[in-house]
This record gives structure tokens, C-alpha cells and sequence, in this order.
């Protein structure tokens, strides 16, 4: 025998759970039909202070597949490796812009760039960095070229560049740029030549 | 009304109120479990696979009443001409010239005046007709004036006499084989797990063999059974050992094969096709046709480079990505895989038809890793290793040869360290992008030719070059046009052809 209070209770409960999955299933619809959430690309550390520098930037353009050596003047701490970050994140600056030449994907940042002896620069992005790239061989191409180009034009003595995604390894960039191992700068120069020239 | 509800909530004997209780609880849990896979959205949509001369396609089945219905007009739509009007409770197709009219709740239509049973009743939803899924199978041959076979379990719509048929036997010769052989070209998606390899052919219309369950009376390969689901049909493979698969005549004959034999096969040049499997030929000279094969497999490799083993193709031909990794999305509906795969078949015949013996390396979409795809290029001993890839981005082609990593080992007597083993093959592959850029440069084709950091150029131990195809226009679907790839396939084997006498005096 069940006594009338326990029913009631029980069919009010059922009636809840059936209005919540109801709500919920609406909140669901709501959701997927909605805009997606934009990612936050607003600065997270302070501007940089420091004397204004003149750096040499490589900018991609995939309108033409090319990259250019473009000068800038940018504000850069004495401490080496803030500067790579820094000269890292002027350059991102360029791809996130409006008018960008060879855009990335918003909230693209460069995480980290530690600099160890000898020679070796590791650069860390995020993972909008390269979740967001666009694929195939040249756009990626020109975006590692890009990245290791303005970093040892502007710190001497650079040899190998490994390329961390979120500071874990990453076989490629967005399915062709092979990350998993390390770049040599030499190599990479004479394949920037290749793409600097446009032939 | 006091009565009955002593009845429902068991105020009369002892026994009744657990057993009610119990039901209660029963609907409740159902209750409750319909209304988490509502809101869950576990429910799968179910589809109807069509097949026909004219297009293959899918449509979504609908639940209505107990029956599953299909949208009439979207079935008929991209099979002819085809309009339809809403006249509630009435609702008029035209197809072709055929008349079918249709009345809501109605159990029967009239097509050409003429009656037709519908197995249910005829619906409409906002304006479109929708009929019982079981009624297709004599409903389409009034419309069509063909046949339609319907399997109606499975989702799966026959129209005309489309249906691909196989055989599958096990070669005297070699009971360890099991070879395939299907009426028409197959495309299946293959998956291996513990003792089974399984082929779900998701876009061709295979149908059952005379029994599902086909039995070979070999140890390594005992049985295969047939089934459909989902608008697929699959094929399933029991053996004892793993098993290679090999595509070979255009897709018609799949041939499994335990991975170390395949491998030894390809390795040593040993027929592995029942067909127009050539001897062996010496490079740059041979002028027979190979047949052409794939390798779909799934095992780890270890990279075993030799220089003393006969070359049995001369050209690998890689078509990249494929299986899970769909590569760049061209468009909305064209993903990079299916270029590079359809490119791979025109660039082998091209090769062939100059003489060329060349594999092309996943005939099929199959997922295939990079290392995998560097050890059968270097397995395979051949001359040239053409990986190709597509992009939406720019014009013409790009040639990419390896930009070799910063590696801090050394090659150790016979072994090559495997990031950099392409070091020694550089000046080879940078001759051969020359030389098929040259033949680019000749059909007026934008090329340029660039090193790359592009896995798996920098394993491969032979001449290794990558070709990049981007659209002539701003469209990324000119990319799948027949003439625009011919004339790439045209030149980049022209380019290899020129050059065919240097990359075979290599090792």
C-alpha cells in the first residue's frame, strides 16, 4: 500500500524532472542556434615597457605565397628572452589585424619562447594558435618560416627552433608543417630565400 | 470514482499495491529514460541509401506513427525531372511525365490513373508528401517504369540494376590469401581489429553474396561474413593473423593478405595480384603496365633500407591524408583527401602509359600514418616517391622537396637515422622537381618549386618530391575538374618520365 503523501511526492518529482529536461533541451536548442562564444583576445600581460627598437619583422602574404622582410619599430625589454616573446607578439599583431596578409586565428598568442644554450630557441603557442590555422603545405610553411625568420633575425646566434603547441610537442602545425622535430635555422633561411623570391 | 482510485493506488488486497507499485516504477523509469534521450539527443537519425546510375545519395527516414516514411519528392529528385503541389488534403508529384496523386491518410495513391497500394497511410508536412518507407519497393517502378529493389532493414534503395556483386575465394596456390572480386570499381573504408579486418562499403551498392557467411576452409583466413546496416554494406574478415589489404584492376579486386607476406611480396617483387601483375622490370626501361595496388594497413613498421633488392615499381605514388585525417577542406564538400586520391589515379595511369610502374599508396580511404607511407616507399625500393597533396590557396602548382630537421644523430654504417634518411637522395629529388617543373612551365601551369618541412619527404630513401595542386581559378572545385587534372597528371609524369634514366641509376 502506498500512502497518498509518497505518491504525491513522486509525481511531483517526475513532473520537475520532466520540466527540467524540457528546460533543458530548450537551453540545448538555444545554445546550438546561438552565435559561438568568441575567444578573448584581449592582452593578459602588461604592454611592455622598454626602449623603441628598430626589428626586422618576415610577414607572410598568401595572396602571393611570398614573405617579406619588413622593418618596425617596436618597444623591447633588455632581458633576451621577454625580447623574443615580444618581437614574437609584434608580429602576431600583424596577422591579427583587420588588413592582415596571412591571418590567424583569433586569440592566437605565443605562450612562451625559451631560449637555452646553446643555440636552441623553443617558441610555445597557444592552442588557438594552431587549432585555428589554416591548412595546407605553403599557408603553414610560410607561418613557421615566418615565425623562425623574425626570431633569428633579431637574436644572433639562434641555431635550432622547436615549435611547442600549448608546451607539448605536436606532430604538425594544421596537417602539413612537420613540428615534431626541431628546425634548423640554416635550412630554414635557404627555404626563406625561396619564399621571400615569389619563383 | 472513490473506488477507483482505491483500485489504482491498492487499498484493497495485500498483494496488488507492490505489483502496481512495481509497474509504477517501471513506466516512471521509461519515463524518465525517454525523456533523458530526448534531452540527450541520443536518438540516430536512420537514412536511406540510394543508389543509382544517375547519383548515389541519402535521405533521412522519419518516425511517424509507428512506420518509417521517406520525403517522396526528395527521393525523386535527383533522378529526373521532378515537381510537386500541395493541395491539402491532396498532394500532386510530377516526375518526368508520370502523374502520382496522393490523398492524407490515405492508404492508397493513383500514379497514371492507375491505383497504388502505399502500405500505410499517405502524410504531408509542410507541404511535402511523405509515403511509408515499405511501400517503395512497388511505388518507384510506377514512377521510374525500372525496377527498385528495397532493403528495407538495412536502408538501403536499389535502383535499376545498379547492384555490385562479388566472390570471394582463397587461390589454390596461396591458401594464405583471400582474394575478392567485385563487378564493379569499390571504394570500402578499412578497419582492422584482434582477428578480423572489416571493409564497410558505405557509397557502393554491393549486395550479399548467395550466403552471408562464406567459409574457405583456410587456417589463417576461415571464414567471411556479409551483413548490411545503416545504408552501408560491410564485409567482415576472420583470421588468425593480420591481415594487408591490396586494391588492384581500378578497384575491382581486393586482395588480404598476412602483412609479412604482402611485405615480403612488394619488397621482392613476387606477384601479389592474380592478374596483370608484370615480372619484374628493370628500372627506366620496363614497358609492361603494373597492376596497380594499394596497401592499407595498420601496422607499425620499422624502416628496413637495402639497396640489393630488385625494384619492382618504379614510381610510389602517395596520395596524402585519408581516413580520419581529411586534410585541408577545399570547400564545404570537398576535403583535401579526396583530391589527392582521385589525382593519385590519374597521375599512375599517366606514369603507366609512359611506361612507368608505379604503386599508388592508399587506393582507398584509408588512414595511413606518415611513417607508414615512408616504409612502403622504402620498402618498395622505388625510384621516385610523388606525394600529393591540394590547397584552396593560390594558383598552379607547388613542387616541395624536404626540408631535412635538425637532427643530432648520425647514420650508423647501414642505418639512416630516420628523420633525415631523404639527406643522401636531396640532389635526386631536387632534379626531379626541376624536371617536372619544367614540364609544368611548358602547359603554362604557375609553378614553383620550394622546400618544405612536409613529412615524410625527409624518410623516404629515394628522390622524394611533394606537388601541391591549387585550383587554376578561385574556385577550389575546379580541382576535381578532368582536364585540370589531366594536365597536371600529363606533366608532372612527363616531367618524371624526362628524368626516368637518372633516377634510375640511383640505388
Amino acid at each position: 500500500m502506498i500512502p497518498r503523501h509518497l505518491f504525491i511526492a513522486i509525481s511531483v518529482l517526475l513532473l520537475a524532472v520532466l520540466g527540467m529536461s524540457l528546460y533543458a533541451w530548450r537551453m540545448r536548442g538555444r545554445a546550438a542556434a546561438g552565435p559561438a562564444v568568441s575567444v578573448d583576445s584581449r592582452p593578459v600581460v602588461p604592454p611592455v615597457a622598454g626602449a623603441t627598437e628598430q626589428v626586422t619583422l618576415f610577414v607572410a602574404y598568401d595572396d602571393t605565397g611570398v614573405l617579406h622582410a619588413q622593418s618596425a619599430s617596436i618597444p623591447l625589454p633588455s632581458v633576451r628572452q621577454q625580447r623574443a616573446e615580444e618581437l614574437l607578439r609584434s608580429l602576431l599583431a600583424v596577422y591579427l589585424d583587420k588588413a592582415s596578409p596571412h591571418p590567424l586565428p583569433q586569440g592566437s598568442d605565443v605562450r612562451s619562447v625559451y631560449l637555452v644554450d646553446p643555440g636552441l630557441a623553443v617558441i610555445d603557442v597557444n592552442a588557438a594558435f594552431a587549432d585555428g590555422h589554416r591548412s595546407g603545405v605553403l599557408s603553414e610553411e610560410l607561418t613557421v618560416a615566418s615565425l623562425i625568420e623574425t626570431l633569428s633575425a633579431n637574436l644572433p646566434g639562434i641555431l635550432r627552433v622547436k615549435i611547442l603547441v600549448e608546451g607539448k610537442q605536436r606532430d604538425t602545425l594544421a596537417g602539413h608543417a612537420d613540428l615534431s622535430g626541431f628546425f634548423d635555422v640554416a635550412a630554414v633561411n635557404q627555404m626563406s630565400t625561396q619564399l621571400e623570391s615569389g619563383q | 470514482m472513490r473506488s477507483t482510485r482505491k483500485e489504482i493506488f491498492g487499498h484493497s488486497t495485500r498483494g496488488q499495491p507492490i505489483r502496481r507499485w512495481r509497474s509504477g516504477g517501471a513506466a516512471a523509469g521509461t519515463l524518465l529514460l525517454f525523456v533523458g534521450l530526448l534531452a540527450s539527443g541520443a536518438v540516430p537519425e536512420k537514412h536511406l541509401a540510394v543508389y543509382s546510375t544517375a547519383a548515389n545519395y541519402s535521405l533521412p527516414i522519419v518516425q511517424r506513427q509507428g512506420h518509417e516514411y521517406i520525403g517522396l519528392l526528395e527521393l525523386l529528385d535527383p533522378l529526373g525531372m521532378v515537381s510537386a503541389k500541395s493541395e491539402p488534403p491532396r498532394w500532386r508529384v510530377h516526375y518526368n511525365n508520370v502523374l502520382g496523386e496522393f490523398t492524407v491518410g490515405h492508404t492508397h495513391g493513383r500514379v497514371q490513373g492507375r491505383d497504388a497500394d502505399l502500405a500505410g497511410k499517405f502524410l504531408m508536412e509542410n507541404g511535402r508528401g511523405l509515403v511509408p518507407l515499405a511501400s517503395l519497393g512497388s511505388l518507384l517502378p510506377r514512377f521510374l517504369g525500372g525496377p527498385a529493389t528495397l532493403h528495407a532493414e538495412s536502408g538501403r534503395l536499389f535502383i535499376g540494376s545498379i547492384a555490385t556483386h562479388f566472390t570471394a575465394s582463397v587461390p589454390s596456390e596461396d591458401p594464405s590469401h583471400l582474394v575478392f572480386r567485385f563487378t564493379a570499381p569499390v571504394n570500402p573504408s578499412v578497419a582492422t581489429e584482434p582477428g578480423k579486418l572489416r571493409m564497410t562499403f558505405s557509397h557502393e551498392p554491393v549486395t550479399a553474396p548467395a550466403s552471408s557467411t562464406l567459409t574457405f576452409g583456410s587456417k589463417t583466413i576461415p571464414e567471411a561474413t556479409y551483413s548490411e546496416t545503416d545504408g552501408a554494406a560491410q564485409v567482415t574478415v576472420t583470421s588468425t593473423v593480420p591481415l594487408i589489404a591490396s586494391f588492384s584492376r581500378d578497384g575491382r579486386t581486393i586482395t588480404l593478405a598476412p602483412v609479412k607476406s604482402q611485405t615480403a611480396a612488394a619488397t621482392t617483387g613476387t606477384p601479389v595480384t592474380e592478374a596483370a601483375a608484370p615480372a619484374p622490370s628493370a628500372p627506366g626501361t620496363a614497358n609492361t603496365v603494373a597492376s596497380p595496388q594499394n596497401t592499407a594497413a595498420t601496422q607499425p613498421p620499422a624502416p628496413k633500407p637495402s639497396s640489393s633488392v630488385a625494384r619492382r615499381y618504379f614510381a610510389v605514388v602517395d596520395a596524402s591524408h585519408g581516413g580520419n585525417d581529411r586534410g585541408e577542406a577545399l570547400s564545404s564538400t570537398l576535403a583535401e583527401k579526396d583530391v589527392t586520391v582521385a589525382f593519385a589515379r590519374r597521375l599512375r595511369q599517366e606514369l603507366e602509359n609512359r611506361g612507368i610502374s608505379t604503386l599508388v599508396l592508399r587506393d582507398s580511404d584509408a588512414t595511413v600514418s606518415v611513417d607508414d607511407r615512408a616504409f612502403y616507399a622504402n620498402t618498395t625500393h622505388a625510384a621516385v616517391y610523388v606525394a600529393l597533396h591540394a590547397a584552396s590557396n593560390g594558383h598552379g602548382v607547388r613542387l616541395y622537396t624536404a626540408l631535412l630537421p635538425y637532427s643530432g644523430e648520425d647514420d650508423r654504417g647501414p642505418f639512416r637515422a630516420w628523420t633525415t634518411a631523404q639527406s643522401s637522395s636531396m640532389p635526386l629529388s631536387q632534379a626531379a622537381a626541376a624536371s617536372v617543373a619544367a614540364e609544368l612551365k611548358k602547359q603554362q601551369v604557375t609553378v614553383r618549386t620550394l622546400a618544405a618541412p612536409l613529412r615524410p619527404l625527409n624518410s623516404v630513401v629515394t628522390a622524394a618530391i611533394a606537388v601541391e595542386v591549387a585550383p587554376p581559378g578561385s574556385d577550389a572545385s575546379q580541382l576535381m575538374s578532368p582536364d585540370y587534372q589531366q594536365l597536371i597528371a600529363s606533366a608532372v609524369a612527363n616531367g618524371i618520365a624526362d628524368i626516368r634514366a637518372q633516377l634510375g641509376a640511383a640505388p
